[in-house]
């Protein structure tokens, strides 16, 4: 049991209030006539699987029934941010490369998981800058 | 496309049905414990928690823009929109309460015979404004709760933080409450109301009766409203 923030309610709301949603920011093809079935799959059913920072959709089911975006590390499941539809994610794989190199010893410590997630991370930031 | 919609007055006021509330066969399935207000003496022991039906209203859904719904609402109702979330407002009487749902939607609850005419005004005021209205009355009932123990058969009951100092007056929130929704919401210091799906009204009395047990729950007598 945790309670998410729902920036529509504007409060902090228990899970069970929440489904979620899937994979965010996706652009339905402009041109879907234009599409290779191929684009046209990859929009329909391919979602990436993140080790680390992911940004999706979760709807406030029992609640205002609007849909949102959530900001989660699939390693830790900690929700860094909540932010409305139409909206851009302030936090990104960088975050969690920046926050881990803080706290390098305790991920040193903390076991595969974490140090994984610190590597995924840092090449998603490399992968961005190239 | 065509602004015309047919707005019908859903009311059996004037039918020779006699329409029944909500909660009629509940009452009668499962019993109505006497509230220990009326009996008072007779009953020994005073309800610390008290059911009431309030059937037959007229509910509203408002969809649309807040600032062109507000402004024919303040028109025709003389109340406006709560612009903050999970908020309610209630008229001077008390008898007529708007609530915000969501960004672009709010319920109106007004008495029974008013919901025709209401409805009616409203569409008239807001001409071809993309809104909707939605009589939805026949799909949901309100149920009151009140007495000194209230909010703690509601805390038994949903997940939602209903303590009197966070769950302030003129609050409102749709929730999960006994694994189902509810509206709950707090029009004055002394009650509580919670608005459900007519079809969920029997488990959620049964609920109430069951929660409220050990605080000798009670049902008011004159919840048996009949439709004027
Ligand atoms: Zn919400």
């Amino acid at each position: 049991m945790f309670h998410i923030y729902c920036p529509y309610c504007e409060e902090l709301r228990e899970e069970e209030e929440f489904h979620p949603k899937g994979e965010a920011h996706i652009a339905r093809p402009e041109e879907p006539e234009a599409c290779s079935d191929e684009e046209w799959g990859d929009y329909l059913f391919f979602r990436d699987n993140p080790r680390g920072i992911h940004h999706e959709m979760w709807l406030h089911a029992v609640g205002c029934r609007k849909f949102f975006n959530i900001t989660r590390n699939t390693v830790s499941y900690e929700i860094l941010e909540t932010y409305k539809m139409g909206e851009q994610p302030t936090v990104g794989a960088e975050h969690l490369a920046r926050e881990e190199k803080t706290a390098s010893v305790q991920a040193a410590e903390g076991g595969q998981q974490t140090v994984g997630a610190s590597d995924a991370a840092l090449a998603s930031v490399k992968g961005a800058q190239a | 496309m065509s602004n015309s919609v047919h707005v019908y007055d859903a009311r059996a006021d004037h039918a020779t049905v006699t329409a029944e509330s909500p909660l009629a066969y509940s009452f009668q399935r499962s019993g109505m414990p006497a509230s220990g207000e009326a009996s008072g003496e007779a009953s020994g022991e005073k309800s610390r928690a008290v059911i009431g039906e309030r059937a037959f209203l007229g509910h509203l859904i408002l969809r649309g823009g807040a600032i062109v719904l507000d402004e024919a609402l303040r028109e025709v109702l003389g109340v406006g929109l709560p612009g903050r979330p999970n908020s309610l407002t209630v008229d001077a009487d008390g008898q007529r309460s708007v609530q915000w749902l969501s960004p672009d939607e709010w319920l109106l609850i007004v008495p029974g015979d008013e919901t025709f005419g209401l409805e009616t005004r409203l569409r008239a005021h807001l001409g071809g404004a993309h809104v909707a209205i939605v009589d939805v009355s026949a799909g949901q009932t309100l149920i009151e709760l009140s007495g000194e123990a209230a909010h703690e058969v509601l805390m038994k009951s949903t997940v939602y933080d209903v303590d009197p100092h966070a769950f302030t007056v003129g609050k409102g929130v749709t929730t999960l409450f006994a694994k189902t929704n509810v509206i709950l919401r707090r029009p004055d210091a002394s009650r509580w109301e919670l608005i459900v799906r007519r079809s969920f009204a029997d488990y959620v009395y049964r609920w109430l009766l069951d929660a409220g047990e050990e605080y000798g729950i009670g049902v008011a007598r004159e919840s048996r409203h009949e439709p004027q």
